[in-house]
């Protein structure tokens, strides 16, 4: 309002610094996004290239080696990779699975009765999400050392119960998504409490259960520190326990393309799921995390 | 809609819970045998495994699953743990740990172990007595080198374990450099000029004129040192000793890496292994019996894939000597794990594979590997014939037929491999420039106090010029 | 009418005891699984329990502060605290200065970004993905010889007998940076969430008023974003303690360089080992909860002051009213 300089002028000159400074920050975006992408493609890359290719540098072009590099991996009955696969698969969707049920049931809790204590369990909740989950992790260890009560799939998968940031985010979504008058009405049509929060609450709460089903299969899938210490039995191992005794030198990891095969199979399944969820995976994030 | 999602998926991981358990509780069907059903064998790599499937005459194939099926219905259940960072004694630890509440197919039956920790496990509390209760007659391994049976005989005088190897360590060196380099490919000749360590240090000096590095890495000669000290590592309190020896090792190794006679690779890089190829510029690597099989022979092709054979990379290149010091490096033993349920077989595997003269004759002649059989190798030593077509047509077995009856092995103590790993690991940093040697040995002194609490260090000692 | 509001009543009482039920498996199985290991931690850093290779299970034999000082005396445990905060810094301080430079960038109505879901997506990618096998691409790749290396110093950018995993800084940095990737997509995504949900008449307002973008980010943006911050800051805390997969694989579980990049929990994961110090771990464990604890604590009271006052004042008044009415 209190421009006195010839308004063309200003348009210029405000012009070119918006397009030179756009320009940069297309810069900057493309360069990370180029960066990222390019750790990906040599992954992917590398897994069709011999070991005697990949020792030479990196290379833009596939190669002819992916049927040998897998052969060698997965044929490999040391390493058991497939059985890994297959367990880390099966401990990974049991996972997901009593997690984001639980969650969306102690949410479900806290968000709609108001009993004793109501306040106490919600904030001792946000509190353990401060904890170290590997202090935890620990004292297990050791408790089931002395019991020796080791190397099952048990004491991995039912912790996934008590999953306090997808309750979190959960009763967020709740908070803003569920309106009353919904328990109300099927109350009054006479529903079992449960039932009306199987047959009505989690359908309303499934997107938000899509996604978390997919944070927690993912935090699953990686978990490398505490079935590092539960495992012991070769064909009982997931795929980070592969990887980790993978790492540490021995004429094992000699063929690096067998080894960039396994990185392959670790990362690409979740990237996969990820692309085709993507818009859905990072409105997720958000939503909770945000009070409007 | 969801909820039948989610009702699927609970479906889904219930089966998977039925079949998973399903698996491996399903042993019936196979014959029942007055022992167990399933022999467990814990290693820490493939190596015995692939002897055991070659060798062992009750073996009658692989299943899908990595298990063994043998002729008389027993199934071999292989359990193989890395050696690195103790991982693989930390799994045997638990494992023996529950041997006596183990159900009868998940109790250890042989377990391997090293030199660098034999004598941790060769005694009443792990080890069945190879004599007096496994029965096999001491005539049987009258064969047998007699330091493979001291080092894992108790302080009873019991025998604990026996090994299918006679590992002297020798140096194996690249032909085409010792002929520009030193003039000459002879075995006799290049030992000559390597017979001692000033003799050996004089030789980096000439390969270093020509371009090339005496050793890969920082590790390769720790072994030739610590093999030959004077006394145990630990002593009976706990002491940590210091010998002269590892004194010696960092003087030379911080000599080389200064003067840039070596590459600084650590032992089983990837570095390292590439040094052993066509591409690498290494004159020697210090190695064992078995490792000129097991390792160095692939790591020295030029194309995997192809015939092993002259042309392919540095096939028919190396040759072996001596070298400057005798040692020993490693060598594995067969241990009958207390608690087994299937002690006869556990026999049979241990005379067969350690105490026949026939198939040991073989598997040196297949593999080159020295094994543990007097007579097998004095067959073969004496073999006008016999030639390894890797080391250019050498006979290397009658090279180590005198070095096998020198060595010694009784400064061996229980904590050799953390001691072993958490110097080279430690002295990396010096060697490289990275940290001053005080710094260096404070790193160490950090790693054993992690490892092995209750050993007591000495003082940290004045660097070694 | 009468009916239907005893009706409601009744229900609404009777209803309550269902958010026991419900809440309940997960408490359950947190104090199985989580609590009680916990309290047993805690329990046995007051016992000299460990493994002697020779002799075999020594303890548990109460030992009162054995543990405790031991670790103190010693200083490795802060040593290697020391090195988690230092690859933390390292790490997370780029990581929140481009996040928050991201986020401004992208819902700037001026810069008007296109694309930005594509970004978006690219950016998140990486935090995805199995720390292990990201942190084993990067060993091999930047390995004395791996391809990176080759690369660089083919082309001239480091010197020949550069080394990024023998030398304490480099190494520190690349985990740092493997880190930062893993991370920065997701806090970007947060600030730009907190970001949009910031008034615009707010700023529009401001702007009238005569400020300029940077006192509008200062004055304006960054005050009212204080709760994603400290969700930021906490979470990355919390996580970086945490911080394992990364530098245990990277170093191939040596600890780099002069142990330069062994973080606490990788010291507590190796009293675990082969010597299984029970006692000591749980010594360890417990003092690094403390810190996490009054850290987090600390952060919360800071950043939460005005609302604490209020919250205060508030009860002050309460009891004045109470005080009054008598």
């Amino acid at each position: 309002m209190e421009i006195n300089r010839p308004l063309k002028q200003v348009d210029l000159k405000s012009k070119l610094t918006l397009y030179f400074f756009r320009f940069i920050v297309y810069l900057v975006l493309i360069l990370f996004a180029a960066a990222i992408i390019f750790i990906f493609y040599t992954l992917v890359i590398n897994t069709t290239r011999a070991h005697v290719q990949i020792q030479r540098g990196l290379s833009l072009f596939p190669g002819k080696s992916f049927v040998r590099n897998f052969k060698a991996l997965f044929g490999d009955t040391n390493m058991f990779v497939a059985r890994g696969i297959l367990n880390s698969l099966f401990i990974a969707t049991c996972s997901a699975v009593l997690t984001t049920y639980f969650s969306a049931l102690s949410a479900y809790s806290l968000h709609l009765y108001r009993f004793k204590g109501r306040t106490f369990a919600y904030m001792f909740i946000l509190a353990i999400i401060m904890i170290p989950s590997q202090i935890a992790s620990i004292g297990l260890v050791t408790i089931l050392y002395r019991v020796n009560f080791v190397d099952n799939y048990w004491v991995i998968i039912l912790p996934a119960i008590a999953s306090p940031t997808t309750v979190f985010f959960m009763k967020q979504y709740l908070d803003s998504n569920l309106p009353y008058e919904v328990i109300e009405a099927a109350r009054v049509d006479g529903s079992h409490e449960f039932r009306t929060f199987n047959q009505i609450v989690l359908p309303i709460l499934s997107p938000a259960m899509a996604v978390q089903f997919i944070f927690a299969f993912v935090a699953s899938w990686n978990n490398l520190f505490f079935p590092s210490l539960i495992i012991q039995s070769s064909n009982k191992r997931t795929v980070p326990v592969i990887i980790s005794l993978l790492s540490a030198s021995s004429p094992d990891t000699f063929d690096t393309g067998k080894n960039f095969m396994l990185m392959a199979w670790a990362i690409v399944p979740m990237i996969i799921v990820y692309l085709i969820f993507s818009k859905r995976i990072i409105k997720g994030i958000t939503a909770g995390s945000v009070k409007g | 809609m969801f909820k039948k999602v989610l009702l699927t998926l609970l479906v889904i991981a219930t089966a998977f819970v039925m079949v998973a358990c399903n698996k491996d509780g399903d042993n019936s069907g196979l014959l029942v045998q007055k022992e167990g059903d399933v022999l467990v064998i814990r290693a820490w790599n493939t190596e015995f495994q692939d002897r055991f499937r070659a060798y062992y005459p009750g073996y009658v194939k692989t299943n899908t699953d990595g298990t063994d099926l043998l002729d008389d219905g027993t199934i071999v259940k292989w359990v193989i743990v890395a050696n690195d960072n103790n991982a693989y004694q930390l799994a045997l630890d638990s494992a023996l740990a529950q041997q006596e509440n183990a159900a009868a197919n998940d109790k250890v039956d042989i377990f391997l172990i090293e030199a660098d920790y034999a004598t941790k496990y060769a005694n009443d509390r792990f080890a069945l007595d190879v004599i007096g209760e496994l029965g096999i007659r001491e005539s049987a391994l009258a064969n047998q080198y007699q330091y493979t049976k001291d080092i894992v005989t108790d302080k009873d005088g019991i025998l604990r374990a026996v090994s299918w190897q006679a590992t002297s360590g020798l140096f194996a060196y690249r032909a085409d450099i010792a002929r520009e380099v030193l003039g000459t490919d002879n075995p006799t000749q290049v030992q000559a000029a390597l017979s001692d360590w000033t003799k050996f240090n004089q030789v980096a000096a000439q390969m270093a004129a020509k371009g090339y590095k005496m050793l890969s890495g920082y590790d390769d000669a720790y072994r030739t040192f610590s093999n030959n000290f004077s006394k145990p590592w630990v002593d009976e309190n706990d002491n940590v000793v210091l010998d002269q020896k590892v004194l010696d090792w960092i003087k030379q190794t911080k000599e080389f890496s200064t003067k840039g006679y070596n590459n600084g690779n650590g032992l089983w890089s990837e570095g390292w292994q590439k040094d052993q190829g066509p591409d690498g510029d290494v004159f020697g690597f210090f190695y064992s019996t078995w490792g000129i099989n097991f390792t160095l022979l692939g790591n020295s092709l030029a194309d995997p894939d192809a015939p092993k054979e002259v042309g392919n990379g540095l096939f028919g290149e190396y040759r072996v000597v001596y070298g400057p010091e005798s040692y020993y490096w490693g060598g594995t033993w067969i241990v009958g794990a207390k608690g087994t349920d299937n002690p006869t077989l556990v026999k049979d595997i241990m005379l067969k594979l350690t105490a026949n003269e026939v198939i040991m004759e073989q598997i040196t002649r297949d593999v080159e590997d020295y094994t543990n059989n007097k007579a097998a190798m004095t067959k073969i030593a004496n073999d006008p014939t016999y030639g390894s077509a890797f080391l250019g047509g050498q006979n290397h077995i009658a090279l180590f037929t005198g070095a096998a009856e020198n060595i010694d092995m009784s400064n061996a103590s229980p904590y050799d491999q953390g001691l072993n790993e958490g110097i080279q690991n430690a002295m990396k940093d010096y060697f490289s420039g990275e940290a001053t040697f005080a710094k260096a040995w404070e790193n160490f002194t950090n790693i054993i106090k992690e490892k092995y609490p209750e050993l007591k260090m000495p003082a940290a000692p004045a660097e070694p010029k | 009418m009468q009916q239907t509001i005893k009706h409601k009543k009744k229900s609404v009482i009777n209803y309550n005891k269902w958010g026991y039920y419900f809440v309940a498996p997960f408490f359950i199985v947190y104090i199985v699984f989580s609590l009680i290991p916990l309290l047993s931690t805690f329990y046995y850093s007051f016992f000299e329990y460990y493994y002697h290779q020779v002799r075999g299970e020594i303890g548990p034999n109460f030992a009162w502060f054995l543990n405790y000082k031991a670790l103190f005396a010693d200083g490795l445990f802060f040593k290697y605290l020391g090195n988690t905060v230092i690859i933390w810094i390292i790490g997370f301080v780029p990581q929140i200065v481009v996040s928050l430079l991201l986020a401004l960038w992208f819902t700037s109505t001026r810069l008007k970004i296109k694309g930005q879901g594509f970004f978006k997506t690219v950016m998140y990618m990486p935090n995805l993905v199995m720390a292990s096998a990201f942190s084993f691409i990067f060993m091999q790749l930047f390995s004395n010889t791996g391809a990176i290396t080759k690369l660089l110093t083919d082309g001239g950018i480091i010197g020949e007998t550069f080394s990024f995993v023998d030398r304490v800084w480099p190494t520190r940095g690349l985990i740092a940076l493997m880190n930062f990737i893993m991370w920065f997509g997701n806090t970007t995504i947060l600030l730009v969430a907190g970001i949009m949900g910031i008034d615009d008449t707010v700023i529009e307002s401001a702007q009238v008023d005569g400020a300029n973008s940077l006192q509008v980010f200062y004055r304006i943006i960054l005050p009212l974003l204080k709760p994603i911050l400290l969700f930021v800051f906490v979470t990355s805390l919390v996580g970086g303690v945490q911080m394992f997969d990364i530098p245990h694989i990277f170093t191939r579980t040596n600890g780099g360089p002069l142990q330069s990049a062994r973080t606490v929990i990788m010291y507590i994961n190796g009293l675990l080992g082969p010597s299984k110090q029970i006692g000591l771990a749980g010594a360890a464990s417990v003092i690094l909860f403390m810190i996490t604890a009054s850290i987090s604590m600390i952060l919360f009271f800071i950043m939460n002051k005005e609302e604490l006052e209020e919250i205060k004042l508030e009860r002050q008044r309460r009891k004045e009213m109470k005080a009054s009415w008598k």
